[in-house]
């Protein structure tokens, strides 16, 4: 196996007409790493995230990102006149496509469902048919852009465990954007802060899996980045 | 025999209320009774209106040669059916109906996938045929009987004409109005430009065609009404214009009858096949 970075970015900015939303950014990612990205709404996380899915072009710096990407949105962006199994095989160039779509709908408990057609499904069930469908691509960074903002808070918790069980299985680099704190901290190897058009924050999060949010290291963590996300825990807790 | 008819759907309608007033009968089948006695309802003043006008008729109070009565009406039809005329006209028009309109959904197809899947082809296409779709396409009967004579050509043109345009402007729309983050998804999935087009444009367009036909078919049987009634030697049109002249309303209204009948059924087959198409929809689900 090769040891270069999945993902390379160097000096990365990005303007609109308002203003400069990444300013000269720099941010490595290595395979199989567990990276969260956690920034204000508008600090540029989406921005960031289109660029590294190349759907948007990068004008000013360096951006290498391995070519075996894929990317899970906010909604599941599945295609609605396709039945769930064939929204996760579409694309892919196998003979076993099929087999191999059935398999990957079974990881995200989702074998019941497999003829299902989209709209007929709930939203977390939705979801996992999104996350299926990057899976099926076995690739080398999976690009996830809170894809479990709109869920309630008990499918969310239960989507977390999901993911992290897959990356554990599949080991592929992540990246995940949340503005969710304890997510983040559950879930992920690095968290950066993005503020300013800048990563303010790069911390390694070196705890067991599975955490326990109320461990004293965790605390202290969370405590750092509501600090590095300008968050006092009085605003916290009148939120 | 009409009366008798009618009479006996105001006794099923009695029968049925006295059941559900009794309160004898369980809420669900009374809901079902219900449904049916709502329809039942429905069809209780077009069969008056039929026996105003029997009346009216047999009285001598409206004569044949104004309107025709409805029995009259009746036996026409199964003299027309039985010498020959009526299929044989019936015939002649379907196929104009049909070639017309086959042409319409190949060229408003074809011309909708160039403007909707390119630029230039949207620079090239669109901007003529939204010139064109303000002419109100009678207004070209005249010109299409000086260009293409009287055969079955200007028929089948006209209709092709104006059914051609439902279809392009609805697929067009429909191409066009295609959710942009499904196609940002179908490049993050890495399709092809092939496969986006095959399994995320066309099918998402699908329904916009469907309105679109739908429209058309309307359309044609409009459009083959007047191109059979200005100029045609055979067609329902024509057995409409030969029966003028010798002020056979009966026959008139025989034509009339046969145009909505088929009206009717061209729009139900158009249902079922957005049905059949569409059932990815949840509304087709609780519809069907
Ligand atoms: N296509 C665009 N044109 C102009 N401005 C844009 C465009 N896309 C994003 N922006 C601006 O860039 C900034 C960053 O937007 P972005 O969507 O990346 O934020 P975000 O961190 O993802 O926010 P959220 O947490 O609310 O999703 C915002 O101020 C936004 O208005
Ligand atoms: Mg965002």
């Amino acid at each position: 196996m090769n040891d270069s970075p999945v993902l390379r970015v160097r000096n990365l900015t990005r303007r609109f007409a308002a203003g400069v939303v990444l300013k000269s950014l720099d941010l490595t990612i290595e395979r199989g790493e567990f990276v969260a990205l956690l920034g204000r709404s508008g600090s540029g996380k989406t921005t960031l995230l289109r660029t590294l899915a190349g759907l948007d072009e990068v004008s000013e710096g360096d951006v290498q990102v391995s070519p075996e990407s894929t990317v899970v949105y906010q909604e599941p962006r599945l295609f609605p006149w396709k039945r769930v199994w064939h929204n996760v095989a579409l694309g892919v160039r196998t003979p076993d496509a099929r087999r191999r779509a059935e398999a990957a709908l079974g990881e995200v408990e989702l074998a019941h469902r497999l003829n299902a057609w989209p709209l007929t499904l709930s939203g977390g069930e939705a979801q996992r048919v999104a996350l299926a469908r990057a899976l099926i691509r076995e690739p080398e960074l999976l690009l996830l852009d809170e894809p479990f903002a709109s869920l309630d808070a008990l499918t969310r918790t239960r989507m977390q465990g999901l993911v992290g069980d897959l990356w554990a299985r599949h080991r592929p680099a992540v990246l995940l954007v949340t503005h969710d704190i304890d997510e983040a901290l559950l879930l992920a190897d690095r968290v950066l802060v993005l503020s300013e058009g800048r990563l303010e924050a790069d911390l390694r999060v070196d705890l067991p899996r599975p955490r326990d949010d109320g461990e004293t290291r965790f605390v202290h963590l969370r405590r750092t980045l509501r600090t590095a996300l300008g968050v006092t825990d009085k605003q916290a807790i009148a939120a | 025999m009409l009366d008798a008819v009618l009479a006996q759907g105001s006794r099923i309608g009695l029968g049925g209320n006295a059941r559900t007033t009794t309160g004898q009968v369980a809420p669900r089948p009374r809901r079902a009774l219900h449904l049916h006695l709502g329809s039942m309802r429905r069809l209780v003043s077009p069969l008056l209106l039929l026996a105003v006008w029997q009346a009216a008729s047999s009285t001598g109070l409206v004569s044949a040669q104004t309107l025709a009565s409805p029995l009259q009406i009746m036996l026409t039809a199964r003299d027309l059916l039985n010498d020959g005329t009526l299929t044989h006209n019936l015939a002649v028009s379907l196929v104009r109906a049909g070639v017309g309109l086959g042409l319409a959904i190949v060229i408003g197809v074809s011309l909708a996938l160039v403007a909707g899947l390119s630029r230039i082809g949207e620079d090239l296409v669109d901007a003529p045929i939204q010139m064109l779709r303000t002419i109100p396409v009678l207004a070209l009967v005249p010109m299409f009987i000086l260009w293409f004579g009287i055969g079955e050509m200007p028929k089948i043109l006209l209709v092709t004409l104006g059914a051609t345009f439902p279809i392009y402007l609805n697929l067009y729309k429909g191409i066009r109005a295609i959710d942009p983050k499904l196609l940002e998804a179908a490049r993050t999935l890495g399709l092809t430009h092939g496969e986006t087009v095959r399994h995320v444009i066309l099918p998402g367009a699908l329904p916009d065609l469907l309105v679109g036909l739908r429209f058309s078919v309307g359309i044609s049987w409009l459009m083959l009404v007047v191109a059979e009634q200005v100029n045609a030697n055979a067609g329902i049109g024509h057995m409409m214009m030969d029966a003028e002249d010798f002020l056979r309303t009966d026959i008139i209204l025989v034509g009339m009858l046969v145009y909505a009948l088929f009206g009717l059924a061209s729009d139900q087959g158009v249902r079922l096949l957005e049905r059949r198409l569409l059932v990815w929809r949840p509304q087709a689900h609780r519809r069907g």
